[in-house]
């Protein structure tokens, strides 16, 4: 692998709550991972289980109640709001929410809404929209499209702006919460052969996503959360076809291919039954 | 693993869902009083053209619940047709599959079946009939009536189509009062049993959640619980299992395979997972820039594609499939879909795009 072993992120025994007083429940607990440059590592695992409270942690959008984060060596995890927010500013890391509406304001033109992290930066005008379209079309973004709201397109359109917003200022670390969840599979080929490209070029990625077929085919390692705790992470192939964590295999068996049928209930009972056992 | 090798034909002539295992301690599949639906966005625009003398037909045992005729759907602003006629017929208990191509028109077909096209758009040929009825001419209150209870649907973003400042259950509660005439207290109990059906671990929390507290998944299936909750004829499912786990996708799959048992809910399924299509769907659509570039039973057009563009859509699909990584899979060297000797390949409708050829050609 690309990986030269320099950590972009590391996470050491992450823990975070939600909630206050009786409603205060963990959601993460445990957790650590580290992310090099050139690497990168899916996360799988149940809906609920606190893989987008990962991510907002990471980028400090929740605050972590337990545990270190460095990012780039430095340690962030006492930051204030008002670190946090440069931080970001900066666009070191970035984060494709897994709504896309979320990601883009929905008053702005897409194409605002893409050049608007450049002239932050200090990019000049003519260059950021250069850039911003260049991004569009490496998504496969119809030009017409161009000008409209995030609320005029399709699930799928909206879906790949979100993520060519967040590759314009060339971050270091990218997390992406279900990039490809509304696209079809020449769309999805297109943004995964793109994270491929990023990884080459030493970026750092996390990839949050329910499509095993597409984690297998990106990662080069995969973390599996299960109920706040990361409980098998590994090579990504092995991860998938041998997982070794009754919870793993529950996952990896109860996917349908076109080729093969998922287990059956009876089957994925059995399963969950090694799972309490 | 329990993973039973199927080549196309085989799983494709099965396409009921799983066997119907008894479920042993899960929770109830389904609550049954009558209940309604998401609340739709967005007044009706309603749907112009077709015959109106068609409503005719008294619904007989295995009539329709959903005949698409010829449907065009128009941008009248940038007077661009968008969608150039989609035709189905659905009937209680089968389910029909539309996939293909980012942009191409599955979501605005939906929506123009539910007389919830946005502004500036409208059905310009071609006609809807929902359980016997055309929808053309439909007032608001008749639209009330039928949605819900007649069919109601669960769409791509979830979080749009919920109350962000109220509890969920108190939405989900209120919709079931409104349409069932449930007292509060029963109206809880329904709203709990809903939760409970589509597999919420902890429905009493979810009960008393704000949408922001709900991850992408949670969000999904309680309106997947809304739109079953008024046991509708019609279910139109627009990428509904995308924001869930395969664990509790393949439970939400079997709780609608009972439903379609049971009750003889019809299934639109829009979905980009070729594997759920193949699983759930009957027949399939495949739409690619606002046309439907081939149509029919599952087995055929899954597994002995016709028109080039469905060749790519597969071999795409199969490009990052699991196949490839399943341990114990055979198939792994050979992701291609098994080509059907006599098909003619030159068959389709129209032809691909010089670069997705190349694609296509890179591919085999
Ligand atoms: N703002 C919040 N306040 C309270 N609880 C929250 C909040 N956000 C998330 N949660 C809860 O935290 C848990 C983890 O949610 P999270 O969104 O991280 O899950 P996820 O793994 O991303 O799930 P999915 O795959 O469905 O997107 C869930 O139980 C959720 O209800
Ligand atoms: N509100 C709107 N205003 C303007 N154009 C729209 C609007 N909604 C959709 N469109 C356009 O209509 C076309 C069809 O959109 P539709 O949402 O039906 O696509 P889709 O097949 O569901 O795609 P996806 O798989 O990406 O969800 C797209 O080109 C889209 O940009
Ligand atoms: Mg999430
Ligand atoms: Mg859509």
């Amino acid at each position: 692998m690309s990986a030269d072993g320099r950590p972009v992120l590391q996470v050491a025994d992450l823990e975070v709550h939600y909630g206050l007083r009786r409603r205060r429940r963990r959601v993460l607990h445990g957790v650590s991972l580290s992310v090099a440059r050139g690497e990168t590592v899916g996360v799988i695992g149940e809906t609920g289980s606190g893989k987008s409270t990962f991510a907002r942690a990471v980028l400090g959008l929740v605050r972590a109640s337990g545990g270190r984060i460095l990012i780039d060596g430095e340690d962030v995890s006492r930051y204030s709001a008002r670190q946090w927010r440069a931080l970001r500013r900066r666009g070191v890391v970035q984060y494709v929410f897994q709504d896309p509406l979320r990601s883009l304001d929905p008053d702005l033109p897409i194409e605002e809404s893409l050049i608007e992290p450049l002239l932050v930066q200090g990019v000049g005008r003519k260059e950021a929209v250069e850039r911003g379209r260049a991004y569009l079309a490496r998504v496969r973004l119809d030009s017409e499209l161009f000008g409209r709201l995030p609320g005029e397109l399709s699930g799928g359109q909206r879906q790949r702006v979100a993520v060519a917003r967040v590759l314009v200022t060339e971050p270091a670390l990218i997390i992406l919460d279900e990039p490809v969840s509304a696209l079809d599979s020449a769309n999805r080929v297109g943004i995964l052969e793109i994270l491929k490209e990023l990884r080459d070029a030493g970026v750092a990625l996390i990839f949050i996503s329910h499509d095993l077929g597409s984690v297998a085919g990106v990662a080069d390692r995969i973390a599996v959360l299960y109920q706040g705790e990361f409980v098998e992470v590994g090579d990504a192939r092995a991860v998938i076809s041998n997982p070794r964590h009754p919870y793993a295999r529950l996952l990896v068996g109860s996917a349908p291919t076109l080729r093969s049928a998922a287990a059956s209930r009876a089957e994925r009972d059995a399963l969950r039954a090694l799972l309490h056992a | 693993m329990t993973r039973t090798r199927s080549d196309g034909t085989a799983t494709a002539t099965v396409p009921a869902a799983r066997p119907a295992d008894p479920p042993a301690g899960q929770p109830p599949a389904v609550p049954s009083p009558a209940v309604p639906s998401p609340a739709v966005p967005s007044p009706a625009v309603a749907p112009t053209t077709a015959d109106p003398q068609s409503a005719a037909a008294p619904p007989a045992a295995q009539a329709p619940a959903l005949t698409v005729r010829g449907v065009r759907i128009r941008d009248e602003v940038n007077d661009r047709e968008i969608v150039h006629g989609v035709s189905f017929e659905l009937r209680p208990g089968r389910a029909v599959g539309i996939v293909g191509e980012s942009g191409s028109g599955k979501t605005l077909t939906c929506r123009a079946i539910l007389g919830i096209l946005p502004a500036h758009f409208a059905v310009s040929a071609g006609s809807i009939e929902i359980a016997g009825r055309d929808i053309a001419g439909l007032t608001t209150p008749q639209w009330t009536d039928l949605r819900g209870s007649t069919i109601s649907a669960v769409f791509q973003d979830p979080a749009s189509y919920l109350n962000p400042s109220l509890k969920v259950g108190v939405q989900i509660a209120e919709v079931i009062q409104v349409k069932s005439g449930l007292r509060r207290r029963a109206a809880r109990r329904r709203a709990l049993e809903l939760l409970t059906a589509v597999h919420l671990r902890d429905p009493e929390l979810v009960y008393d959640q704000y949408t922001f507290e709900l991850s992408g998944g949670m969000l999904q299936r309680v309106l997947i619980a809304t739109a079953i909750a008024a046991d509708p004829q019609v279910l139109i499912a627009d990428e509904a299992t995308t924001a869930l786990d395969v664990t509790v996708q393949a439970e939400i799959l079997d709780l609608l395979a009972d439903l379609r048992e049971r009750n003889g809910l019809a299934l639109v399924v829009v979905s980009h997972d070729l594997a759920v299509v193949a699983q759930v769907c009957d027949e399939v659509l495949v739409m690619r820039e606002g046309e439907v570039v081939e149509h029919g039973p599952t087995a055929d057009v899954l597994y002995h594609p016709r028109h080039e563009y469905t060749r790519l859509l597969i071999a795409e699909h199969e490009q990052y499939g699991l196949d490839r990584y399943l341990a114990d899979s055979d198939s792994t060297t050979d992701p291609d879909p098994d080509p059907d000797p006599e098909a003619d390949p030159h068959a389709g409708i129209g032809p691909v795009a010089g670069e997705q050829r190349k694609e296509l050609d890179d591919v085999r």
